[in-house]
């Protein structure tokens, strides 16, 4: 194996990163498999416009509601649509909606907690009070609330989920910030006269940063969870994009009529996916939060 | 403090925090699209016409008259009139909540039964094969969406064994009439306690049958991050020394689990419920749209097929006011049973 | 009949990474009525010993091997039930920190209540009551206080209604687990004196776990000095005191700080107890002792009598 070739260095890496994780026992599998589940949708997602074997929104590639066959392996919708090039490039728009939700949360939660509960005293409790108050409220409920009065657009979609994720971003943050701001190493630094933000940059941030990682993967698994949802109850994004949230809708009023089969493997596409995410940040977590250290 | 000044305490603070939720939900639907009015109609509209409109829903008016009558209209309970027929809000609301209630009863009382239990049961055998199991269990139930569940539980059961209705919540004209003595007629809206009340058991029986797919759909789905808090809290409260030191008076096992570790592993346990429930009412949305369960969140969602904002607008606040409610009676629920919190 | 007596106690912590003896064939025994101190640096395994008595070491602690007879009944094989009984009404314990040692939700008065119905269910609830207000009464703690919770005490108070509960049901042996090492001096002193008078009163055999010297030297009659879960000395309170054996212990004593000696230099014992993980060969304090030489570093002394004690080092082992 040559290291000078990148390919031979990422190995280099990779093989040590799985084997560490995999000595880590139950959470560190769950982060590998969480991981390679998420990886695989994502590749398939990307390649799809390569491996789909009809236009996914082109209508009438093959007779109205058949059942999976050879021709049609995952068989075809109302629409006469190819269930299984639906289903391979269906992912795209989660990612989009997901990727886009976390970030919004990341730029805008990540820097409102550190500066809110580090500042402490009146700004604390005003954020506080806000984000308190946006967590306790049903969050499917407000997410439809927005996206209902936003109109349908992946940006949208992902604004509604980021409002109301938000809180969750902040309440972790301060709970650190809160532990780390009183340790006694940080106050030495204050005692020598840091300024605040270095002390939050240097010292603060690096803590938090595994914590936010958590979140961040939990937040992916709801994203998905949240944008099917919204979908699913008619708002969110424009037909003509492959998108498993339309398939399920579909796929409900077919259900009656014996079509099992639009439902199903859409459905079972976003449960892997959030299943992913899902095993991720439950690994991440475990993993940061060592319980019973003996 | 006693209970009774922790509660007066409490309430003043749920107080601005019921005000900030209302001006968001108010901000969110007037001020957000612009003119709901206008976006309430699809095409273009006579401007005649939308002035009526607009007029006959009081969103002529300025914007911070609209809002002082919005939260004037609240105290009385007026939740805003509908779009669509201009008919008051609050008597859907008020008509549809008690499915939603009785649904998230049952829903809870599924998710409280298999969380708690598979929690406990899951520290009690730490790192054994059930241990894992059951954490795998709560992982797969949380990440399922519940209507895929649903959906699954429908396919399975009503439709390929027949065993459960497909939906609804009854069948139509023999409804749960509830108690009538003379003049007095009682009825809760809860067709599963009408039916009790009423005094027959073919009611019951029936309405059980249409409430057990949906709650058990729903229930199962939030177990699952109970299974994880309540496995997680136990663990750490067995460790504690306090159980330690009862094993070592010879108090019986069952006493210790139950009576030191469970008893306070329990009060993180209740605030996350109280916290669940707001996650209830959003799963409650779609579990009624697959179940067609007529409650209120099969009217929000078909409320936005109808782009009738104003009724939005009143569903949700209706269900901000009522998560606050149950968070108060939560956190009173906890002051009276941790003793720390009020001494 | 010694009333407790161990032997050869192996007690062994699984982990994934390593094995780790907490408690490496220790033999004991206490005499009725005698109070032995158990001395040893923090992780010496002495609290670990101190719950094998009643069986209640924690997972993934086990008892691997030897036995432990207390009164008879043989501790480390009995049935579950047997040594629940055991449990509160022949071994009272008494916990280093009172502060999450008693339940939080539960009133002090329950508390007591709960264990005089667990163990004599024949007792009524007046009569359980009137036993707890006394036992409080005689710990100096006033009787209206009997329905506050753990969290109203302070901590002292606290742990005086710890011994309250170790001692309501007239057990014979009382095991004391850094009784004061999370109080403050003065109530350190009022707490060693409780001790000291209720011993008296209740004919008491008592087993002392802890740290500090001092707070042996006023109670025990017989002290036992442990090292990396091994015992390094054992022998009467006068001897060990006047004439220390085994290095370890002479360290120990000249680390206490005299009040007397002026311009006493503070001295230490340089290194650090070895990680149990990972334990040295031969004697397992050669790398801190001043007097080492090779036979430490090869072989593991053996617990011998020498005079009047029992001492495991090699300076006193001439075969």
């Amino acid at each position: 194996m040559s290291s000078e070739k990148p390919q031979g260095r990422i190995l280099i890496w990779f093989l040590p990163a799985l084997t560490g994780l995999v000595r880590r026992g139950l959470a560190g599998w769950a982060i590998l498999i969480g991981s390679a589940i998420v990886a695989v949708v994502g590749v398939i997602t990307v390649v799809s416009p390569w491996i789909s074997p009809y236009d996914p929104i082109a209508i009438n590639v093959g007779p109205i509601l058949s059942p999976p066959s050879f021709e049609f392996p995952l068989g075809t919708n109302h629409l006469g649509q190819d269930m299984l090039s639906r289903v391979y490039s269906g992912g795209a728009i989660m990612f989009q909606v997901a990727i886009l939700s976390v970030i919004v949360c990341l730029v805008v939660g990540v820097p409102v907690g550190l500066y809110a509960s580090y500042a402490g005293g009146h700004i604390d409790q005003l954020a506080s009070f806000v984000m308190d108050s946006i967590y306790a409220f049903p969050g499917l409920v407000l997410a439809i609330a927005i996206a209902a009065m936003l109109g349908p657009g992946v940006v949208n979609m992902a604004l509604s989920i980021a409002v109301v994720y938000v809180p969750s971003y902040f309440r972790i943050i301060r709970s650190q910030v809160l532990t780390i701001k009183e340790l006694p190493y940080v106050e030495a630094a204050r005692m020598m006269g840091a300024k605040g933000s270095a002390i939050l940059l240097s010292y603060i941030l690096p803590n938090v940063i595994a914590s936010i990682a958590a979140i961040a993967t939990i937040n992916f698994a709801d994203a998905v969870l949240t944008a099917a949802g919204l979908t699913f109850v008619g708002l969110g994004l424009p037909v003509s994009t492959p998108n498993w949230g339309w398939d399920l809708t579909y796929g409900r009023q077919l259900l009656t009529s014996g079509a099992w089969w639009v439902i199903t493997f859409p459905g079972l596409m976003v449960v892997l996916l959030a299943l992913g995410f899902t095993l991720m940040g439950e690994g991440l977590s475990e993993l940061l939060n060592p319980r019973l250290q003996k | 403090m006693t209970l009774r000044s922790y509660v007066v305490a409490r309430l003043l603070l749920t107080i601005p925090m019921v005000m900030l939720l209302l001006t968001l939900v108010f901000l969110v639907v007037r001020v957000l699209p612009g003119d709901p009015a206008s976006l309430h109609f699809e095409k273009q509209v006579d401007p005649q016409m939308l002035m009526e409109f607009k007029r006959m829903l009081g969103l002529d008016k300025p914007i911070e008259v609209q809002y002082l009558d919005y939260l004037a209209g609240l105290l009385k309970g007026d939740f805003g009139k509908s779009m669509q027929d201009f008919s008051p809000v609050s008597q859907q609301i008020f008509s549809a909540f008690p499915a939603t209630l009785e649904l998230a009863i049952f829903s809870m009382i599924i998710m409280i039964l298999v969380g708690v239990v598979l929690g406990a049961q899951a520290s009690r055998s730490y790192n054994s094969l059930q241990d894992h199991s059951i954490r795998v269990f709560g992982i797969a139930a949380y990440a399922i969406p519940v209507f895929f569940l649903g959906e699954v539980m429908i396919m399975v059961f009503a439709i390929y064994f027949h065993l459960f209705p497909a939906g609804d919540r009854f069948y139509a004209g023999v409804t749960p009439m509830g108690l009538t003595l003379g003049d007095l007629h009682l009825e809760t809206g809860l067709y599963t306690v009408d039916s009790i009340l009423e005094g027959n058991p073919s009611k019951l029986v029936m309405s059980l049958r249409y409430l057990f797919l949906p709650s058990l759909t729903l229930g199962t789905v939030l177990s699952g991050i109970f299974i994880r808090l309540t496995r997680a809290n136990m663990l750490e409260t067995l460790q504690l020394d306090f159980v330690t030191a009862a094993r070592a008076r010879g108090l019986r096992e069952r006493t210790v689990v139950y009576g030191y570790a469970l008893r306070n592993a329990l009060l993180p346990i209740l605030t996350m419920m109280g916290l669940r429930f707001a996650a209830l009412l959003g799963g409650a949305v779609l579990t009624e749209t697959i179940f067609s369960w007529p409650g209120l969140g099969r009217y929000l969602v078909d409320r936005i097929s109808f782009r009738d904002y104003t009724a939005i607008q009143g569903v949700v606040v209706f269900f901000g006011l009522l998560v606050a409610m149950v968070s108060l009676a939560v956190d009173t629920l906890y002051a009276y049973l941790d003793p720390r919190i009020r001494y | 009949m010694p009333l407790l007596d161990i032997q050869s106690l192996v007690v062994e912590y699984r982990t994934p990474k390593a094995n780790v003896k907490a408690v490496d064939r220790v033999s004991l025994s206490v005499e009725k009525g005698h109070t032995l101190g158990l001395v040893g640096e923090s992780g010496c395994g002495k609290s670990t010993l101190g719950l094998s008595i009643v069986r209640l070491v924690p997972p993934p602690g086990r008892i691997v091997s030897g036995q432990i007879t207390l009164d008879g009944i043989n501790v480390v094989r009995c049935s579950n039930e047997k040594i629940r009984r055991v449990r509160g009404k022949r071994v009272g314990y008494i916990f280093q920190d009172p502060m999450t040692s008693l339940n939080p939700v539960k009133k002090i008065r329950d508390h007591f209540v709960e264990m005089i119905n667990t163990h004599e269910p024949g007792v009524s609830r007046e009569d359980a009551l009137k036993r707890a207000s006394d036992m409080l009464q005689n710990l100096g703690i006033l009787p209206e206080r009997i329905d506050d919770f753990p969290h109203q005490f302070s901590g002292g108070m606290r742990q005086r209604v710890m011994i309250g509960l170790a001692l309501a049901l007239n057990p014979d042996l009382l095991i004391a687990d850094e009784p004061t090492t999370s109080l403050d001096v003065i109530v350190e002193a009022q707490i060693i004196e409780l001790l000291k008078h209720l011993k008296e009163a209740l004919d008491l055999t008592l087993v002392l776990i802890t740290h500090n010297i001092g707070i042996v030297a006023e109670t025990a009659d017989r002290v036992a000095v442990m090292y990396a879960g091994r015992i390094a000395e054992l022998g009467e309170i006068g001897d060990l005191f006047e004439k220390p054996m085994h290095p370890y212990t002479k360290a120990l004593l000249n680390s206490v700080p005299n009040i007397t000696k002026k311009d006493q230099i503070l001295s230490w014992i340089p290194g650090a107890p070895p990680d149990l993980a990972d334990v040295p060969p031969g004697c397992l304090y050669h790398p801190r002792c001043p007097f080492v030489f090779d036979r430490c570093k090869n072989e593991g002394p053996q617990l011998l009598k020498h005079d009047n004690s029992m001492v495991a080092c090699h300076l006193y082992d001439k075969r």
